[in-house]
């Protein structure tokens, strides 16, 4: 990698405070053309306040940010909103998707600055010019597609198009990866790598080392809204970057020793979702027992969880039974909570959390249930509950009547899994349990599940990270196109053998 | 209490004016007046406010207040039922309507709009249909229960000014809706409900039920408010008996403070939303105002008080972000 990459845009002393509390202090980076430049740290270390300040979304309290201008001299710069930067080539992809799910795909892409002749949308210009975006992307969808309809992988790619479109020169990706399943992960990187290769800038923050020790020309790390570390490729490995990142050694976490009894809690018959009948899925969850399904985006994994918990709209048309302790689960989702059912959906934000409302609400919303004697709040005991539980999640900052909104991805996931471990479920479904979430918050919510299912829990957790699905459950099921394609006990399984099974591949042995 | 302050606010304000400039304001009958009129109209607030909060509409309330306030008299005296039959009768009626709007909304997942702008015609349509159009009343009979919307209590030491009777279940149903909002799991479900309908289907709350038991509570609220209006005015046209009588409701529960997103909710505000608006229109009368101005000042007066509630909340949480954010 030759150093000698311009530079289009030069970050110095930059730092932000937020009524008193400093959230990033003087910060130095250059961002140059055809580098990949990688930014990591944990939750609340700065990451997204570097980003916004970037792309103008907030302004800095201190420092300068220079713009090369079109002969490459580094120019001062103002970025007072999204607009100047998109001025300035620089294009940020959120980490939370910002599609109109009405519009279609070409609409999102000239959303508000939309090509028109006489005064009318020219949408065959729109959909054509769409097309050659999308293609950039490897995107090989209609561009009069709903993107409502689009799972949340290929709406990723839409808002790259997107930007793109914008002829930005700086792209900058707020951990673009996170809902991706592997497969598109790796095609995502590689598109990442054609735009350095164009001469793009790409910026992006990720919680994946393994992406960021992939592709990177230079990390960056943060740390307590300061810069601990800049480390060029060939310069850093990976315990370097994770020590820069928590000041200290991370213990390595091993797999722990399955403690599943004989005892089959959950039995899952020949489940059948009503818009994929192709074929039945069947598997049991013992006490104790901790299973991973695998596959890719699309492959069914929600579907299953969804129908086991009841919450589909459509379940009462899914086929099959699920027995939870040989009784059979029936009726919707409130009858199947009150038997011990509980799920950590995968969008927590549109179906887990309750977002204006004060943490206590969110993490005492079962408990109450459970709790209540003649159905009155016992207000007392929800207090005690709600200090219990933020302790026992290491919930940050530990105050009950905080907004849930202004929490941390990673917090806000506690506090959805939270509001179940108050009740000891008999059956624990998570939907991507670590989307979004850093380091040190994963290994936590990784040991209260193992806590959950070593007290005798039956856990089941979808997961499009292989590291996590390996690293977590004691056996693994993989799906794809809405069937099981094969089982792997932990101790056997491996990335490979998991990513063969999940695009299609029989089961070798 | 927090969100009941701008209300109380704008409600003293008001007031103030109304004793300032209208002559005949702070005189006994029509301090009497007002209460009872605010008292009646905080009951089909009260209920409005329990749709509102699971972040529904009712536009139904005023047609509802029709039938049941035409119902009474009619069976009472066309068909010569008794009271004992009567009431129960007519309450059943208006939680039937209730049940039917909140099965619409939850198992065929109609938009409330919708379901209860069908039945604001459906209910007077059948109100007047029912009568052959002709005014009800009760004809200088019936004193005897008419008294429960009609009796005055006297307050020892005080010569001009008696509490009307309807202040009695006004008081109580604003209590218990507090109670059941602020100290009950189902008041702490319906509260989700509205904020996130799928996170609180997510855990474990039977949403769809408690949706139900709103819109049966709004228009039981509204069927008994109707009777009330009735039993206090006397007798009634079918065709303009309780018009307007819904957005007199909503307005009265999105003054005090409940926001028709959903999840939002002040008893203390609706009552003093509610008495808000009978103030308001008492003194345009007094002060000597047009009354065809009535509608035009009560919506400048309702624009201006969510527009001022709009920027507060904006500028708390801007306030909020400058505090918290640190991602």
């Amino acid at each position: 990698m030759p150093p000698e990459q311009p530079v289009f845009l030069r970050v110095r002393g930059v730092g932000r405070r937020y009524a008193g509390v400093t959230a990033l202090a003087d910060i130095d980076v250059d961002v140059r053309g055809g580098e990949v430049l990688a930014i990591v740290g944990e939750n609340g270390a700065g990451k997204s306040t570097l980003l916004k300040i970037l792309s103008g979304v907030v302004q800095p309290s201190d420092g300068d940010l220079q713009v090369a201008d079109e002969s490459g001299n580094l120019q001062s710069v103002v970025l007072d909103g999204v607009r100047d930067a998109t001025k300035a080539g620089i294009a940020l992809v959120h980490q939370e998707l910002n599609l109109a799910e009405n519009l279609d795909v070409a609409g999102s892409i000239y959303l508000g600055r939309e090509p028109s002749r006489l005064g009318l949308l020219d949408l065959a210009a729109m959909r054509r010019d769409a097309r050659k975006w999308l293609a950039r992307v490897g995107l090989d969808i209609d561009p009069g597609t709903l993107c409502g309809t689009l799972p949340i992988a290929q709406r990723q790619l839409v808002e790259i198009a997107k930007a793109l479109s914008c002829e930005a020169r700086i792209l900058i990706l707020d951990e673009p990866t996170s809902s991706l399943s592997a497969r598109e992960a790796d095609r995502l990187l590689e598109i990442m790598a054609e735009l350095r290769a164009r001469g793009v800038a790409v910026v992006f923050v990720s919680h994946h080392l393994d992406e960021v020790m992939r592709i990177a020309d230079r990390v960056v790390v943060l740390r307590d809204g300061h810069k601990t570390g800049e480390l060029a490729r060939g310069a850093y490995d990976r315990a370097t970057v994770e020590r820069l990142m928590v000041g200290r050694d991370l213990a390595r976490v091993e797999r722990r020793a399955s403690r599943a009894e004989s005892r089959v809690r959950l039995k899952v018959e020949g489940l059948l979702s009503a818009h994929r009948k192709k074929a039945p899925v069947s598997f049991e969850v013992r006490a104790g027992e901790i299973v991973g399904l695998a596959g890719l985006v699309g492959a069914g994994r929600t579907e299953v969880l969804e129908a086991i918990a009841g919450v589909t709209n459509a379940g009462a048309r899914d086929g099959g039974r699920v027995m939870l302790d040989g009784a059979e689960l029936v009726g919707a989702s409130f009858e199947r909570v009150r038997r011990g059912v509980a799920i950590v959906p995968e969008d927590r934000a549109r179906n887990g959390l309750f977002l204006e409302d004060p943490v206590s609400m969110n993490m005492s919303l079962a408990w109450l249930d459970r709790s209540s004697r003649a159905r009155l709040v016992d207000g007392r005991g929800e207090r005690s509950l709600v200090g219990s539980m933020i302790a026992r999640m290491q919930l940050r900052p530990a105050q009950p009547a905080r907004r849930v909104q202004t929490l941390s991805g990673g917090n806000q996931q506690k506090a959805v899994i939270g509001r179940w471990l108050a009740v000891d479920p008999a059956v624990l479904l998570l939907d991507e349990p670590t989307r979004g979430v850093d380091v040190g918050a994963r290994a936590e919510i990784h040991a209260e599940v193992r806590r959950l299912a070593d007290a005798g829990s039956a856990v089941v957790f979808a997961s499009s990270e292989l590291e996590e699905v390996l690293l977590l459950a004691d056996r693994i099921i993989v799906m794809h196109e809405g069937a099981i394609a094969g089982e792997l006990a932990a101790h056997e399984a491996s990335e490979v053998a998991i990513m063969h099974l999940a695009t299609g591949g029989t089961h070798a042995s | 209490m927090k969100k009941a302050l701008g209300i109380i606010g704008i409600f003293t304000a008001i007031f103030i004016v109304a004793s300032v400039f209208g002559e005949n304001f702070l005189t006994g009958i029509n301090l009497m007046q007002l209460t009872q009129r605010a008292s009646l109209y905080s009951i089909l607030a009260l209920g409005a406010s329990l749709v509102i909060v699971t972040g529904g509409i009712d536009l139904s309330i005023g047609s509802v207040v029709c039938l049941s306030g035409i119902m009474t008299p009619w069976l009472l005296v066309e068909k010569e039922w008794t009271p004992m039959q009567v009431i129960p009768t007519v309450l059943a009626v208006s939680a039937f309507i209730g049940l039917c709007h909140g099965l619409l909304i939850t198992k065929l997942r109609l938009q409330p709009f919708l379901v209860t702008l069908c039945g604001l015609l459906l209910y007077r349509g059948l109100a007047r249909w029912l009568t052959g159009d002709q005014s009800q009343g009760f004809q200088g009979e019936f004193e005897g229960v008419r008294s429960i919307a009609l009796a005055k209590f006297a307050i020892p030491g005080i010569e001009n000014y008696r509490i009307p009777s309807t202040v009695i279940p006004a008081i109580v149903l604003a209590v218990a809706i507090g109670l059941f909002l602020s100290r009950t799991v189902w008041g702490r479900w319906l509260l989700a409900t509205g904020r996130n309908e799928s996170a609180a289907r997510y855990s474990g709350v039977p949403t769809a039920r408690l949706v139900t038991l709103s819109y049966v509570a709004c228009s039981l609220l509204a069927g008994f408010g109707g009777m009330l209006f009735i039993f206090d005015i006397g007798s009634a046209q079918p065709s303009d008996f309780g018009n307007f009588y819904e957005l007199y409701a909503i307005a009265a529960a999105v003054l005090g403070g409940c926001s028709l997103r959903g999840g939002e909710a002040s008893v203390i505000g609706v009552l003093f939303g509610a008495a808000t608006l009978q103030v308001l229109r008492n003194t345009i009368t007094l002060v000597g105002l047009s009354s065809q101005l009535e509608f035009a000042v009560i919506g400048t007066v309702l624009l201006v008080g969510v527009a001022a509630d709009e920027l507060i909340r904006r500028f708390s949480a801007r306030r909020l972000e400058r505090l918290g954010a640190r991602t």
